[in-house]
C-alpha cells in the first residue's frame, strides 16, 4: 500500500471514529435479544425505539445501510478497505447493524450480479433505505437438499408469468412486502436449465402465508402459497431458464454469512466459570474444563482461517469452493458451542419459560440445530469440497 | 500481519521442496533405517543444509546467521515433514540454538551460534525425566558444578556434541551446558518407531562447562524454547499431515473395487473433506504461530498450545484415516504411507501430546 493510502485511510478512520461516536445512540451499542429486536425496514416498517429510529436514518442519510453500494443505489460506494474500517469502527463499539434485511445481503448481489440497469436504479435505493422488506423463496416441501428440483411454475402468458405452486422456509414472509423465488419455467428441460429466478409481490392476488413454529418455540419461517398468481414479465431477473446460476451464486453468498460464528456477550470459558464455578484455580468440571479449551482453540483457529482466506484473496487467489468449507465448519462449530453450554449451563438453563427470552439459552440451542441445514446441509457442503476442491471421481 | 508468506519467504519454501524431493525422499529415511545408520540422519544432507544457511536461518548475522526469522524456518521444516526427511534442524536448530540465541550470554552466543551456523556443532537439550512430558520436573541436581541424574527422550542426544541439561540447585532450576563426550556422561542410544534416534543419558558427576541463564532461571528459559519450538514442530508435522492426506486422496482416486474408484464413496467422499477443513485449520495456526514468533508475541505461549494442541490431534486423524483408507496395503512395509503413521506418534509425544496442552491452554487461560 501506498504512503497516501495509508494516509487517507487513516483520516477516514479517524473521522469514522468521530462520526460514529457522535451519532450512534448508546442503546445501539448493545446486542440485539433476538432477531425480531433489529429494524427490517418495509413498506410500513417499525422501529422498536426512538434510538433505533434515530440510528437508522442517520445510517441511511450516509448510505452507510449498504457501504459498498454506488452512491446512485443507495450506497456510499466505499472501497473494500474503507468498508473493512467501518465495519472495525462499528465493531469496536458494538454498534447494532442499522438495517437487517434479505434484500441487502441476498437479492442486492442477485441484482448487482444479474439485474439491468432498470432493475438496480428501481429496487436497490430502496433496499437501501429499508423501504422494502424481502423475503427469500428458494426451498418447497419436495426441494430441500435437491433444490433443483423445485417444482414451483411460471407459465408464460405473453405479458405476464402466471405462478403456481408452494414455497417452505421463506423467512419473515408474514411481514415481507415482496418475495424473490426461483421458479420454473421449462417442465421440460433438464432439472438445472429450466429455472428462472422471479420478484414477486407479496400483496398480489393469490399469495398467501403460513408461519410455521419452530422447536425453539418461535417462528421466523413460513410457507408461502402461490395460487394463479399474475407476475409482470420485467419482474424477471436474468434471463429465462438460467435462474439456477443466480441460485448458486447466493447461495455461496449466503454460506459465506452463515459460516461467520457469531460472536457473543461471554466467551464459552466465562460461560462455564460463571455457571460451574472455579477450584482449586481450574474450572470445578475437569471434562468440560477440557472441551472449553478445545472449542476455544478451534474458534481461534478458524477465525485465522478465515483471516487466511481473506489475505490469500487480496493476494490474488479466487476463494471457490472454500465458501461450502466455512459452512460447514462454522455451523458445527456453532453447534457445539450451543451443546457446550447446555452442558455447562446446568438446571438453570434448561428454563423454558413462556417468553423467549425467558428461555433464551435453550431455545437459542434448538435454533442452532438448523445452522447445518439451511442453505445447504451439512453433507451437502462435504460433497461439494470433496468434488471440487478434492477433485474425487462422482460415481 | 497478513497470514501468508511474502516473496522471499515463498521461495525459500520452493527451494526447500526441490532440494528434499531431490535429496531426501522418504525412501531415504527407509534406507537410513535399514542399513542401520549410526546417526540417524544423512550428514550429506545435513552438510548440504549447512551451506545453503539454514542452520543458521534463525539466528543473528552477526554470529554467522542470516536472521531470516522463524516463519522461513517454519518453511524449510514443513517441507521436511512432507518427506519425512531426518535432520538436527528440531533439536539443535530450534531448540538448543533458540535458547542460547535468546537467553544466553554474547560470550555463549559467540561460541556456539557460528558453531551451529558453521555445521562444526550438533546440540542436544536434556530434560525429560518422566515417561510423559514434564519439562520442569528435574530430579537432576547440580553441586559443585557437577551434574547427576537420569534424562530420557533426549532427541539426537547420540550425536550432540553439546548437551543442554535441566537441573536443580538450592536456587531452583537451571539450564547447563556439558560436553556431551566428557566423563560422567553415559548415552544410550534408542532407535525411535519413526526411525530418528533419541538417547537416554545419564549424567554421573558430570563436569558442568557453562550454565544458561542464572540458577533459578530455568523454568522461564525452557518454556520459551520449548514453545518457539512447538511451533517449529507444528510446522513439520504440517507437512506430514499434508502429504498423508494428498497420497490419501490420489489412492482415493485409484483404487478401484466393485468396479469404481473407491473415491467415489460417500462415506470416504465425507471424511475426506472433514479432514480437508481440519488441516485448513492447522496451516491457519501454524502461520499465525510461526509469524507470533518473528512478532515476539506476549502471549507465545498461548499460541504454541492452541497449535501444538490442533496439530495433534489433525495429525493423528490424518494419519489413522490414511491407513484405513488405503486398506490392507496400507499396513504393509513396502507401501510408504506407514512411515507418516510413525513420525505423527513420535511427533505427537514430542514437547507435549495434546492432552498436555488443552490442559495448558486452560491453564494459561486461569481455568
Amino acid at each position: 500500500m501506498s504512503t497516501a493510502t495509508q494516509v487517507n485511510i487513516d483520516a477516514f478512520r479517524t473521522e469514522t471514529r468521530e462520526w460514529l461516536e457522535a451519532n450512534c445512540p448508546q442503546s445501539m451499542r448493545t446486542p440485539v435479544k433476538d432477531f425480531k429486536d433489529y429494524f427490517w425496514g418495509g413498506r410500513n416498517p417499525t422501529f422498536h425505539s426512538e434510538d433505533q429510529k434515530i440510528w437508522f436514518e442517520r445510517m441511511r442519510d450516509k448510505g452507510w445501510t449498504v457501504p459498498r453500494w454506488k452512491k446512485e443505489y443507495g450506497g456510499a460506494g466505499l472501497s473494500k478497505i474503507e468498508y473493512k474500517v467501518l465495519k472495525e469502527e462499528m465493531e469496536k463499539i458494538g454498534a447494532r447493524t442499522p438495517l437487517f434485511s434479505f434484500g441487502i445481503h441476498m437479492l442486492g448481489p442477485a441484482l448487482l450480479g444479474f439485474g439491468s440497469e432498470e432493475q438496480k436504479l428501481q429496487y436497490l435505493p430502496e433496499i437501501a433505505k429499508g423501504e422494502m422488506w424481502w423475503c427469500q423463496g428458494y426451498s418447497e416441501p419436495g426441494a430441500g437438499s435437491d433444490l433443483a428440483g423445485l417444482q414451483t411454475s411460471a407459465e408464460d402468458k405473453g405479458d405476464h408469468y402466471l405462478v403456481n405452486g408452494q414455497k417452505v422456509w421463506t423467512s419473515y414472509a408474514d411481514y415481507a412486502d415482496k418475495i424473490f423465488c426461483l421458479v420454473r419455467t421449462d417442465k421440460n428441460a433438464p432439472k438445472h436449465t429450466g429455472i428462472s429466478f422471479l420478484l414477486i409481490d407479496m400483496k398480489s392476488e393469490g399469495v398467501s402465508t403460513k408461519p410455521i413454529k419452530l422447536i425453539s418455540g418461535s417462528s421466523p419461517f413460513c410457507e408461502t402459497f402461490f395460487d394463479n398468481v399474475k407476475v409482470p414479465k420485467e419482474n424477471l431477473v436474468g434471463t429465462e431458464n438460467e435462474g439456477w446460476n443466480i441460485a448458486k451464486y447466493l447461495l455461496t453468498h449466503e454460506r459465506s454469512m452463515i459460516g461467520n460464528v457469531a460472536k457473543m456477550d461471554k466467551t464459552l470459558d466465562e460461560y462455564a466459570i460463571d455457571s460451574i464455578g472455579i477450584e482449586d484455580s481450574v474450572l470445578a468440571d475437569p471434562v468440560n474444563r477440557i472441551k472449553t479449551a478445545q472449542w476455544l482453540i478451534d474458534e481461534a483457529a478458524f477465525n485465522f482461517t478465515l483471516e487466511r482466506a481473506l489475505d490469500e484473496a487480496k493476494a490474488g487467489s479466487p476463494p471457490g469452493a472454500k465458501s461450502s468449507f466455512f459452512k460447514y465448519y462454522g455451523t458445527e462449530m456453532n453447534k457445539r458451542r450451543y451443546e457446550m453450554m447446555m452442558s455447562t449451563g446446568g438446571f438453570d438453563n434448561l428454563i423454558w419459560g413462556e417468553e423467549y427470552a425467558e428461555g433464551k439459552t435453550p431455545r437459542d440451542f434448538c435454533r442452532t440445530k438448523a445452522n447445518s441445514i439451511e442453505g445447504g446441509t451439512s453433507e451437502v457442503q462435504l460433497n461439494i469440497i470433496s468434488k471440487h476442491i478434492l477433485g474425487l471421481p462422482k460415481k | 500481519m497478513a497470514l501468508v508468506l511474502n516473496e522471499e519467504q515463498q521461495m525459500l519454501k520452493n527451494s526447500a521442496k526441490e532440494f528434499f524431493d531431490g535429496n531426501a525422499p522418504v525412501s531415504a529415511l527407509r534406507r537410513l533405517r535399514d542399513e542401520k545408520n549410526a546417526d540417524g540422519y544423512d550428514k550429506r544432507v545435513w552438510e548440504e543444509m549447512v551451506q545453503m544457511g539454514w542452520s543458521g536461518l534463525v539466528f543473528p548475522e552477526e554470529y554467522g546467521g542470516l536472521q531470516f526469522g522463524y516463519t522461513g524456518l517454519g518453511q524449510i521444516l514443513h517441507e521436511s515433514g512432507k518427506t519425512l526427511t531426518a535432520s538436527p534442524l528440531i533439536s539443535t536448530v530450534a531448540l538448543a540454538g533458540t535458547m542460547i540465541n535468546e537467553f544466553g550470554s554474547s560470550d555463549q552466543k559467540e561460541q556456539y551460534i557460528s558453531a551451529i551456523c558453521e555445521g562444526k556443532s550438533l546440540m542436544a537439550v536434556a530434560f525429560e525425566e518422566k515417561n510423559i512430558h514434564k519439562p520442569l520436573a528435574a530430579d537432576t541436581i547440580v553441586k559443585d558444578n557437577k551434574l547427576s541424574g537420569t534424562k530420557k527422550f533426549v532427541l539426537d542426544g547420540h550425536i550432540a556434541d553439546i548437551l543442554l541439561v535441566t537441573a536443580v540447585s538450592e536456587s531452583g532450576l537451571g539450564v547447563y551446558i556439558v560436553d556431551a563426550r566428557g566423563e560422567g556422561v553415559h548415552v544410550q542410544k534408542h532407535i525411535m518407531m519413526d526411525s530418528r534416534n533419541a538417547s537416554t543419558v545419564t549424567f554421573d558427576d558430570a563436569p558442568v562447562i557453562d550454565m544458561i541463564g542464572l540458577p533459578g532461571d530455568g523454568g522461564a528459559i525452557m518454556d520459551k524454547s520449548l514453545d518457539i519450538d512447538r511451533i517449529c514442530l507444528s510446522a513439520e508435522m504440517l507437512g506430514g499431515m499434508e502429504e498423508a492426506f494428498t497420497r490419501t486422496m490420489a489412492y482415493l482416486k485409484e483404487r478401484k473395487q466393485f468396479g469404481v474408484s473407491i473415491g467415489s464413496f460417500q462415506s470416504l467422499q465425507h471424511r475426506a473433506a472433514h479432514m480437508y477443513c481440519e488441516i485448513e485449520l492447522c496451516k491457519s495456526l501454524v502461520i499465525k504461530s510461526l509469524q507470533a514468533i518473528d512478532e515476539n508475541a506476549d502471549d507465545l505461549a498461548h499460541f504454541a498450545s492452541m497449535t501444538k494442541a490442533k496439530v495433534g490431534q489433525i495429525a493423528e486423524l490424518v494419519s489413522n484415516e490414511a491407513i484405513q483408507m488405503y486398506g490392507g496395503i496400507g499396513m504393509t512395509d513396502d507401501e510408504e504411507i506407514g512411515f507418516f503413521l510413525k513420525r505423527a506418534r513420535v511427533s505427537q509425544q514430542t514437547f507435549g501430546d495434546y492432552n498436555y496442552h488443552l490442559d495448558r491452554y486452560a491453564v494459561l487461560n486461569n481455568y
